[in-house]
């Protein structure tokens, strides 16, 4: 298409300076103009989560945003949640727990995991199936990702309390 | 046989051990590589137009403006395809007088589904795709669909090749039923429907074909399960050769059976790289995968069970009735799912009386096929749910009346009134197990309290034998190129660790991690130093890949077998670097040791050192082997079946029909646990997916044969909030048919969560005058089976 946009966002940390056809999606970009592929799509219709990411830190789908509306913004995907050791504790408890199976819809999970656990509210399983309800999983049932994110959220007040001690 | 004995105690003994899986770090930093991902030089990309009816006959299609589009590098319709593509037809001969059309890639005359498609676009990128395929005029004569499959059995035929819509019908007669039901002091008969469902694997189809004219060679990425199928499947309908062709699936972001069917499209995008020379990738969009995904079940079944007056089973009589859409799959056919639903009937029961009645039928919709758990969730629904019904009838609690009915543990080996052999399975110590672990007789006093005060909670049962470890005689028997045998190489590398590849794949369930600690414990060297390789036709041997839950059991013996072939050769090689005799060492921990003391003599490294560098110091005439191949497949039995036993505990609104699903408990026998993290995860994907058919999922069509809730946000799939939290327990009887005595899990789950799921609806409505026969069991459904509405 004709009449390509320039914007500008951080992505990751990094600036990022692009030229983006306006029906660009920012899952799209993402995935295939600056290759995070990490992100992925699943329904492009805001269903699955697969696309979650960071917008200014809160979750969003990337599949329901075009590219230009994210200039100025920073996004970060599951590469920099990784990249800055944000998430280091959710994933080793992802591993352990065997909270995967084809790692589709895991970097969305991810982001969702990492937005409950940032809000400070009391997690029990029920409110981490409730933020999960966003979140589409085909092959693990759900069960070990409730328990990945249960076993995270412990240890993080276990280490608050320890600091606060 | 059954040499083998996994002792948890020995070191690098992981047969058996929970341990967690080395590939899924490399998922969670979102570092997967998913042919959606590939990027290849020169790439185009694919987009079909589709056809909008479910019936119908071509007039004409205009691709002019298409062509003319800005980006567009090429349009081709079915005369394009069909001149390179010998067509195929999904038959398998060892299912007598089966039938169907002959499939091409793009049709010729006639459109047989909605969503079907007629046009393939191949442009710069997908999005001018799209925009081209808008610009693509077809005109067809619409046509009437036949939609409701028992319309269709009676109707014309809809393809020109076929004398009715009859894909396949066979009948099952043990004999004695007749005088079973005359003599009988109770029967009872139940009609079920079982909806179309699907796999919505979360990760659509995703193909990039690559051809290079200049060595007439394939390279397919694509996202499957089984790639050395369709590395045959390529050579022989494209006509090249076949060690010419390489298919690669690496990621695969859910599978479940789906993607291992030839599918119109990845064959059309095949045909499109032959013709241009260039790398063409195709990704379904969610919207697309609803349309031409496989779809599964779409059965109706009538079920009759005669009992005596002590509540024995004495007769079984089935007929069931199921669609498969325009066309049998290709190339394993649609015609598997209703086989297996007639033949594991009644499987867990000690009767001798069976009769059953398939038809097989086509109609307009997109194809039916094998997905996980192919028939099981249907004959275990039919069985268990008419079991219920007669303990109903007769007064017995559901534990007592399968008490009463189950084949004794001691009894095997049984062949079943349906011709399955079963070489040992363990129903009775299952359904104790189940009965202690839910606490039973708790929750009956529980509901029984919850029922005065007008909670309606509800206990289901379910029963289930499984088939896995499937021989030649699920498919090679009928003329398919499916092969029942899986190859494996093992290497030692310089530094005296292991490189394994094998043919049996990973879609994310563990396949590469049980892989690695079969080698790993069978060889007695680390985990971390034994690497698996899978999903490459031009590295690894040929072999079945994973299908019907045949990875542990029949990859697991391969990799057994290679790595006791590879460790006799290091043993020789360390026996003459020794001057010690081979049977007096062993390998543990990375090291050879004297096998009676433990004492280590040299490391692994050094052997493979001295080997692969220093061979003039060996003795003359030494040449030592450091790389095996070792193919198995399996002998013994056709199948090594296992069982299991589910409860499904829920809680119904019976005012607006909703069912909250409380709890869900498994006991299964997948005989040797090679790694029990992995097998509970397999059983609770699986649970869940049976949960889903039981209660959300459902393809729904009009009566013109259109799908009406063909996207995500209109088809329900189980979401966390949704599914409960699942209890799994194992019973571990090992098949004796190989060393490793491993059997197949991950259709367990899937295979009686439903069946489950009915019981404890129809349990939590007993007295309401109500009884579910039809999944999905929606509010709706239940609301009309209470009358509500």
């Amino acid at each position: 298409m004709s009449g390509k946009v320039t914007i500008s966002l951080a992505v990751n940390g990094e600036t990022i300076e692009a030229l983006v056809a306006p029906r660009t999606t920012l899952a799209d970009f993402l995935r295939q103009d600056i290759q995070l592929t990490g992100t992925h799509t699943g329904c492009e219709m805001g269903v699955c989560g697969a696309c979650l990411v960071l917008l200014d830190d809160r979750p969003v789908h990337a599949c329901l945003m075009f590219a230009v509306q994210a200039d100025g913004c920073a996004v970060e995907t599951v590469e920099g949640l990784t990249h800055r050791r944000a998430i280091d504790d959710l994933q080793k408890a992802f591993h352990e727990r065997n909270a995967l199976q084809c790692g589709f819809c895991t970097a969305g999970m991810l982001v969702s995991a990492y937005g409950v656990l940032a809000s400070g509210d009391e997690l029990d399983r029920d409110s981490i199936r409730d933020a999960l309800s966003g979140n589409y999983c085909r092959c693990t049932g759900y069960e070990s990702i409730v328990d990945a994110i249960e076993t995270t959220a412990r240890l993080r007040r276990q280490h608050m309390e320890k600091e606060e001690a | 046989m059954n040499a083998f004995a996994g002792s948890i105690d020995r070191p690098n003994s992981y047969i058996g051990r929970s341990v967690s899986r080395p590939n899924a770090k490399r998922l969670l930093e979102g570092r997967g590589r998913y042919v959606t991902d590939l990027v290849l030089p020169r790439m185009l990309h694919a987009a079909f137009v589709r056809s909008p009816y479910a019936h119908g006959k071509i007039v004409s299609i205009d691709i002019e403006e298409a062509k003319a589009l800005s980006g567009v590098r090429a349009v081709f319709t079915g005369e394009d395809l069909a001149s390179i593509c010998a067509p195929w037809t999904g038959t398998l001969e060892h299912f007598t007088n089966m039938k169907s059309p002959p499939q091409v890639p793009l049709p010729l005359e006639k459109v047989m589904w909605s969503g079907q498609p007629v046009v393939l676009i191949i442009a710069d990128s997908r999005a001018v795709a799209e925009d081209a395929a808008e610009l693509v005029i077809v005109d067809i004569e619409e046509l009437p669909a036949l939609a409701d499959p028992v319309d269709a059995m009676s109707a014309a035929a809809m393809s020109k090749e076929l004398a009715d819509n009859i894909c396949f019908a066979t009948k099952l007669d043990s004999g004695g039923v007749e005088e079973a039901f005359d003599a009988a002091d109770t029967a009872v008969e139940q009609s079920f429907i079982f909806g179309r469902h699907t796999a919505v694997t979360l990760e659509p189809r995703a193909i990039v074909a690559d051809y290079d004219p200049s060595e007439n060679r394939l390279t397919a990425h694509h996202a499957t399960q089984t790639p050395y199928q369709f590395q045959d499947v390529y050579s022989r309908h494209y006509g090249i050769p076949e060690a010419n062709v390489r298919v690669i699936a690496p990621d695969i972001g859910g599978s479940f059976g789906m993607k291992l069917h030839v599918y119109h499209e990845e064959m059309a995008v095949v045909g499109a790289s032959i013709l241009l020379g260039r790398p063409i990738k195709y990704v379904a969009d969610r919207m697309e995968s609803f349309v031409s995904d496989i779809h599964a079940r779409d059965h109706r079944v009538t079920g009759r069970l005669a009992l005596d007056r002590d509540g024995r089973i004495t007769a079984m009589d089935v007929d069931d009735v199921t669609a498969i859409g325009a066309f049998s799959s290709y190339p394993r056919t649609s015609a598997v799912e209703g086989n297996q639903v007639i033949r594991l009937m009644g499987a867990p029961y000690d009767f001798s009386s069976y009769r059953a009645n398939l038809s097989v039928v086509f109609q307009n919709k997109v194809q039916t096929s094998q997905y996980r758990a192919v028939g099981h969730p249907i004959a275990c629904a039919v069985t268990e749910c008419l079991v219920d019904a007669a303990a109903r009838e007769l007064s017995l609690d559901p534990f007592e009346i399968r008490e009463r009915n189950l084949i004794p543990d001691s009894s095997y080996p049984r062949t079943s009134p349906t011709g399955y052999q079963f070489e040992k399975l363990s129903h009775q110590v299952c359904l104790a197990r189940l009965k202690s672990m839910m606490n039973y007789d708790a929750l009956r006093v529980e509901q029984a309290g919850l029922r005065e005060k007008g909670i309606l909670r509800g206990i289901g049962i379910a029963l289930f034998v499984e088939i896995t470890n499937p021989s030649p005689a699920f498919y090679g028997v009928g003329g398919a190129r499916i092969s029942a045998q899986d190859g494996a190489i093992l290497k030692l590398t310089p530094s005296g660790e292991v490189h394994c590849s094998i043919s049996v794949t990973e879609q994310g369930q563990g396949t590469e991690t049980i892989i690695g600690q079969i080698v790993a414990d069978q060889l007695g060297i680390d985990r971390e130093k034994v690497r698996v390789m899978t999903g490459d036709t031009d590295t690894t041997p040929h072999g079945g890949a994973t299908w019907a839950c045949r990875g542990a059991g029949i990859g697991g013996e391969t990799a057994l077998q290679a790595a006791r072939k590879l460790k006799a050769n290091l043993l020789a090689v360390a026996g003459l670097i020794l001057q010690a005799q081979p049977g007096e060492l062993d390998i543990r921990a990375d090291w050879i040791v004297e096998t009676v003391t433990g004492q280590q003599r040299i490391s692994l490294a050094e052997v493979a050192r001295v080997a692969f560098f220093r061979s003039d110091t060996l003795p003359p005439e030494t040449q030592a082997q450091l790389s095996v191949v070792h193919h198995y497949a399996p002998q013994g039995y056709p199948f090594a079946f296992t069982n299991g036993a589910q409860s499904c505990l829920v809680e119904v609104d019976a005012e607006t029909g909703f069912v909250k699903i409380l709890k869900h408990w498994v006991v299964e026998d997948c005989g040797r646990i090679i790694n029990p993290l992995l097998v509970d995860e397999q059983v609770r994907g699986g649970v869940v997916q049976g949960l889903g058919a039981a209660f959300f999922e459902e393809c729904l069509y009009n009566e013109e044969g259109q799908l009406t809730n063909g996207s995500l946000a209109d088809y329900l799939v189980p979401m966390a909030c949704e599914m409960p939290d699942i209890e799994i327990s194992h019973v571990e009887t090992p098949t004796r048919d190989t060393e490793l005595g491993a059997k197949g899990c991950g259709e367990a789950g899937t295979a009686a969560a439903s069946a489950a799921a009915m019981n404890a609806v129809n349990d939590a409505l007993v007295g309401h005058g109500a009884v579910l026969t039809q999944i999905p069991m929606t509010p709706t459904r239940i609301l009309k089976a209470l009358g509500t509405i």
